[in-house]
């Protein structure tokens, strides 16, 4: 124990700076990843074929290719296609991108699920696509998907960890570097796995849930 | 495209027409080359066995199937066509939305918004659809809610409300619109015995100002004798009898309704 604290002593301000980067990452790629799912979720419902055909290889690629490959291709290969990140963007948008892809058939199954009966009443009512969808579908299809994306933020976070790969200074990346010089192995990923950890049962989880109490409340439902 | 039907029917139209219209789904002909008219401000009750196509006739007047063949004409203008060039073609989303204005419904399940308070379902769409001010619309859907009897629940979720509260909520959002026709689908069905009267009594009253055409689907057989100016009997995709509900339940002409009307009343 003593030993730990002394360790902690030593390291915690890395183990710090990690994390702080680890959040950055996060919120970040799950901004993107929340408009990637929005956007390819409603185009994948689409009665156009070339829209939704557009949604489906965006789905089917970024979901059925692993997401390191897709980082190390964002990052070392589209450079030699011109376009160039730093390391810090490649890595979320190399995760926002991926887990968009999730996102999005969270997106359109919640709009499924939204009952026919809704959309028929707003028929009736004359309401456009775009006021039907803004006003009556999607914040109903909302409170449908919140718990699904509880879950996937969490994927998320966790995915973040692959940006140390890249040699993004995250909170794995700092373990890492932590573990080399040190050789304390235990130390240096039993901290990253607590942080993780924490990250996702203290923050995100009850995050979520208290939003989804939030909109379950403005939605009327008891 | 359609040679023989007109592109408007003048001045003296009735309210509704179904000219020569056929509704299939796959093999299936649900609808067989119907004719009906409505007059305007005629109450008009639709009964018959189960699957004889008269949701379907509801759905098609709310444009939410299309139809196959024919042409229904709403105050004298083609409701899903348009004419072009002197013929019908099928109608763009602008005639569409600029017809589909003239008509409201009441669904067998409410179908009201659970995220909106009844108010809130009154006023969305005077609103958003029809751009009335917020202070108009608000005015318009307190003084339906009070006429439905729903005045101390203005403020309620539909979660929180009955059933029958429900369907008078519904039936003020349709009104709301200012619909020339409102159709009701088995409004009734989907209600426990002891609200239905409430809901009836609501419509009763509707019926009562004879300002609306109303077409009306149900099985409340006593109910549409009292308030409907013609019953229109159908069976597989026909109308096998129509007339005044005196004439079709006293002395119904066709065997079908004879015994149906049977088979209903034994059933009550
Ligand atoms: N969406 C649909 N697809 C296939 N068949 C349908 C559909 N809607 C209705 N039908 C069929 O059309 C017929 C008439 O249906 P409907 O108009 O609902 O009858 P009713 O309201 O008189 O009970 C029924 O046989 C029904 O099964
Ligand atoms: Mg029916």
């Amino acid at each position: 124990m003593q030993h730990y604290l002394e360790y902690l002593q030593a390291y915690g301000g890395r183990f710090v700076d990690g994390t702080l980067v680890t959040i950055q990452q996060t919120l970040l790629a799950a901004l993107l990843a929340i408009f990637v799912a929005a956007l390819f979720g409603m185009m994948r419902l689409s009665e156009k074929w070339l829209i939704r055909g557009t949604s489906i290889v965006y789905i089917e690629f970024f979901r059925g290719t692993s997401l390191l490959v897709q980082l190390y291709w964002i990052f070392f290969v589209l450079p030699l296609l011109g376009v160039t990140f730093d390391k810090f963007t490649a890595g979320f948008v190399a995760v926002g991108l991926n887990l968009g892809a999730y996102g999005a058939e969270l997106v359109r199954g919640s709009i499924e699920a939204v009952p026919k009966g809704q959309y028929e009443a707003c028929h009736a009512l004359n309401m456009s696509y775009y006021k039907r969808m803004r006003r009556i579908i999607l914040p109903q299809a909302l409170l449908l998907m919140l718990p699904p994306w509880g879950n996937l933020l969490i994927e998320l976070l966790k995915g973040t960890a692959l940006v140390s790969l890249i040699s993004v200074t995250d909170l794995m990346f700092e373990a890492k570097q932590i573990n080399g010089t040190t050789y304390l192995s235990a130390e240096s990923f039993g901290t990253a796995l607590i942080i993780y950890y924490l990250m996702a049962r203290v923050v995100v989880s009850p995050g979520m849930r208290a939003f989804e109490r939030y909109w379950g409340k403005k939605m009327g439902r008891i | 495209m359609k040679e023989n039907f007109p592109l408007n029917l003048g001045s003296d139209a009735p309210m509704v027409r179904f000219s020569k219209v056929t509704k299939c789904y796959g093999e299936l002909t649900v609808l067989d080359s119907l004719d009906l008219d409505v007059q305007q401000n005629e109450i008009v009750s639709i009964i018959g066995p189960s699957g004889s196509g008269k949701t379907t006739v509801l759905r098609m007047l709310m444009t939410l199937e299309e139809i196959n063949d024919g042409v229904i004409y709403v105050d004298g203008q083609p409701l899903t066509h348009m004419p072009k060039n002197n013929e019908l073609i099928k109608a763009n989303e602008a005639h569409l939305r600029k017809m589909r204005n003239n008509i409201g419904m009441v669904f067998q399940h409410f179908n009201l918004f659970p995220h909106m308070t009844a108010l809130g379902n009154c006023m969305e769409a005077p609103m958003h659809v029809l751009g009335m001010s917020r202070t108009e619309a608000l005015a318009r859907s307190e003084e339906l809610l009070e006429m439905v009897g729903l005045a101390d629940k203005i403020h309620e979720h539909p979660a929180r409300l009955s059933g029958g509260q429900q369907q008078r909520v519904a039936i003020a959002r349709a009104l709301a619109m200012r619909p020339k026709i409102l159709l009701f689908d088995e409004v009734t069905s989907a209600l426990d015995p002891e609200v239905i009267g409430e809901v009836l009594n609501v419509i009763r009253s509707l019926a009562s100002e004879h300002s609306l055409t109303m077409l009306m689907v149900t099985h409340q057989m006593g109910f549409a004798r009292e308030i409907s100016d013609r019953i229109c009997f159908f069976y597989e995709g026909k109308i096998a009898e129509e007339g005044a509900p005196q004439q079709i339940f006293e002395n119904p002409q066709n065997e079908r309704t004879r015994q149906f009307l049977s088979a209903v009343l034994d059933a009550n």
